[in-house]
């Protein structure tokens, strides 16, 4: 039974680093600031939420501490981590940062000038 | 909704008021029995048994966990790739839905899964502009969020 949670534990840590590496590495490759928000928004998410799970885990079936703040933890980055990469995003494109050449289309350029107009 | 679960609260109270067990097994038996009775007398009110939107809850966060799921494998490959080969767009995304926290959700749902950021919705909230990072056909990209997250949505929300 140990060695089950335990492998459960490293695998759920390891799957987390994981994710957050390859957060690191898409921040650096991805062309502009729209499809970098991609990679922070989502993939930095679900890697803290497999760390915190193998924490609670760990501190739940080895320690013998149920730790309920993690879960709340969980939830709270859950609510607050598309909104910040949206916010981020909204900022960015308010401001006039141009997305990469690759981008196919655009219909947000036609709301973004009405918007400038009626500033 | 709120209604009905309130009164099988109520009536799991009286439960543990006649039967005098004022403990978590009272409570709980009360309250399946309080259950049966709602089911009973589900066409006295206006919106469904309150068990379907129940599920539909489950069902949309289940459904939610399987596109995170999927949207973190996707940008992972995207990482990967030895030469950057994305087409990235923006467009615009008519919805349906119209009360606020419906509008909050589905932006919420759609940030978070494959390839897709809400970067604005309008001042009307008839339209989401939504950043995608590898676009090949945008009426498929409409079409696969109107029948998952949408649909789903409604799924709950529908009295």
């Amino acid at each position: 039974m140990t060695i089950l949670i335990n492998s459960v534990i490293i695998l759920s840590l390891l799957l987390g680093t994981f994710f957050i590496v390859m957060t690191a590495v898409g921040l650096v490759r991805f062309p502009d600031a729209y499809t970098r928000a991609h990679a922070a928004s989502k993939s930095a998410t679900l890697g803290v939420l497999f760390i915190l799970i193998g924490v609670f885990i760990y501190f739940w079936q080895i320690e013998g501490t149920y730790n309920s703040r993690i879960i709340l933890g969980i939830v709270f980055i859950f609510i607050t981590g598309p909104i910040g990469g949206h916010i981020m995003a909204r900022a960015a494109y308010f401001s006039g940062v141009k997305p990469t050449e690759r981008t196919v289309r655009d219909d947000l350029k036609e709301e973004y000038e009405r918007k400038k107009r009626s500033l | 909704m709120a209604v009905q679960i309130l009164l099988n609260v109520f009536l799991a109270l009286v439960w543990m008021f006649l039967s005098n067990t004022f403990t978590g097994v009272g409570f709980i038996t009360g309250y399946l029995l309080g259950l049966i009775m709602l089911y009973m007398m589900r066409h006295m009110f206006k919106s469904r048994f309150y068990l379907h939107r129940v599920w539909a809850v489950i069902k949309l966060f289940l459904l939610f966990f399987k596109e995170l799921w999927n949207a973190n494998i996707d940008v992972v490959k995207h990482a990967m790739k030895p030469k950057i080969t994305m087409t990235p767009a923006f467009f615009a995304y008519p919805t349906e839905l119209t009360a606020d926290w419906e509008i909050t959700l589905l932006s919420n749902l759609i940030t978070l899964t494959p390839g897709t950021i809400v970067v604005h919705v309008s001042d009307d909230g008839k339209t989401l502009y939504i950043h995608a990072i590898d676009l090949d056909d945008v009426d498929e990209a409409i079409a696969s969020i109107q029948n998952t997250f949408e649909k789903a949505i409604v799924e709950v929300t529908r009295t």
